[in-house]
């Protein structure tokens, strides 16, 4: 018996632990079905690189991972909670969409320290300094987000992937647009460094990016 | 939580500040619209004086309106939204600091600048007094019932005129105890009834708004 619970400690000590968990999940938009009863895990320390064509329904498929929209039918999991039923789940992810994110009348500073607060994360504004300095936002970080140019307001806001230290589940629609070449390798580390770290993360991007960790791909097919 | 709701507010009140143009304009169509009165009714005190608090609620709530649709115009267009609805916060308590914020905003101002237009339309001190009392109990429950009307139309390009149609009709109630409690203190008449009656419109649209526009915001993300 005691082996048994020992046993089961370890596969729940963080690798190996189901994260996400989509089962049957379909949705329909305007009479056209984008996708039907898909089943997904996936657990720490994997990638999930969705694919698929303009239109085949990625980005609806990752709003319904984060509750933001509601399925046809099935359930979405986030460390067995319901996320459709328990909108809570939501604080154990991090989510970087088309739309950053950010005020374009505040500050990238300003942006990143509510949104820290908004998490209940203790503000330092001299980590914040430093993670906009790694991603080359230096001397801009007073400026109002609408004076900076497209890549740069992405990489502002992007450094939330960055500051969460408790997230376990990253979701990430398209992080890559806009980016330069060298912000592009600073991202794919981070999100090397937090898979291996017993993360989850579930991306998608038409751009071809070296990740090491362990990687899945899950091809979505355009339906007429 | 209190720490992070607070935090909420503080970021509505430093936007309304640097957006300072999009705060004053309807402030500056609410003593327009009030100016305009003397000028078309003619200056004869009692007719101005018979029409007063008419003319300032109905000048106030099309004011109000007019600032409510940047609510959440900014934050749906540039995705704060979705991040708001990523917490465990619960959304309908950021939809109340925000909309309890932007109330603050627009009507301080608004009863700052109120003596000045009840001299122009010749109100007692008494009328004065009551109209204030019920302009602080009915325009929060403006503020509440307008932000349902505009958490529906956040997502459709142009909302334009569809939300003072959908709205309009909802505040005839409060515009009629309103008015009968101005035109009661003028008669010397008791007007507990009527401030009464709008208190208690305000404490249930205080308990039961929130929710309406939390789910409202949700439909239009979806």
């Amino acid at each position: 018996m005691l082996f048994v619970l020992l046993f089961r400690g370890f596969l729940n000590s963080g690798f190996n632990l189901k994260i996400l968990e989509l089962s049957g999940v379909s949705c329909e938009k305007q009479d056209r079905e984008l996708f039907h009863n898909i089943n997904l895990t996936l657990t720490g320390g994997e990638l999930l690189f969705l694919k698929g064509e303009n239109g085949a329904g990625k980005t609806s498929l990752i709003r319904i991972i984060t509750g933001l929209s509601r399925p046809t039918s099935g359930d979405v999991l986030i460390q067995q909670e319901n996320i459709h039923k328990y909108p809570d789940a939501a604080k154990k992810l991090v989510y970087c969409g088309h739309k950053l994110g950010l005020n374009a009348n505040l500050s990238a500073l300003e942006n990143l320290g509510f949104w820290c607060q908004l998490h209940g994360k203790p503000v330092d504004n001299a980590e914040l300094q430093i993670v906009l300095e790694n991603l080359g936002l230096e001397g801009l970080e007073d400026l109002p987000v609408k004076h900076l140019s497209a890549g740069q307001q992405r990489r502002a806001s992007l450094a939330k992937l960055w500051l969460s230290t408790n997230a376990s589940l990253w979701v990430l629609d398209e992080p890559f647009t806009a980016l330069d070449v060298n912000t592009v390798k600073l991202l794919c580390h981070q999100v090397d460094s937090f898979v291996n770290a017993g993360g989850a993360v579930v991306m998608t991007s038409h751009q071809q990016v070296e990740l090491t960790c362990k990687t899945s791909e899950f091809y979505l097919e355009y339906h007429w | 939580m209190i720490r992070r709701l607070v935090a909420v507010s503080n970021r509505e009140f430093s936007l309304a500040f640097r957006q300072a143009s999009e705060l004053m304009q309807p402030l500056m169509f609410f003593i327009i619209v009030i100016s305009l009165f003397p000028l078309a009714v003619g200056p004869g005190p009692d007719i101005l004086q018979r029409i007063s608090a008419g003319v300032v609620w109905v000048a106030a709530i099309l004011s109000l309106l007019m600032g409510l649709e940047r609510l959440f115009r900014d934050d749906f267009i540039d995705g704060s939204m979705e991040q708001y609805m990523l917490t465990d916060l619960p959304l309908y308590l950021i939809v109340l600091i925000k909309v309890l914020t932007h109330w603050l905003i627009s009507m301080i101002p608004l009863l700052l600048l109120s003596p000045m237009l009840a001299l122009f339309l010749n109100m007692t001190f008494e009328m004065y007094w009551v109209l204030i009392l019920t302009l602080l109990l009915g325009t929060p429950t403006i503020s509440l019932i307008g932000a349902i009307g505009v958490a529906l139309t956040v997502s459709l390009q142009r909302s334009g005129v569809l939300l003072p149609l959908l709205l309009l009709p909802l505040f005839i109630p409060l515009l009629i105890f309103a008015t009968s409690a101005v035109d009661s203190v003028s008669l010397q008449l008791p007007y507990s009834f009527q401030l009464g009656i709008m208190g208690a419109i305000l404490l249930f649209s205080i308990a039961l708004a929130p929710w309406a526009i939390a789910y409202s915001l949700r439909v239009s993300q979806h």
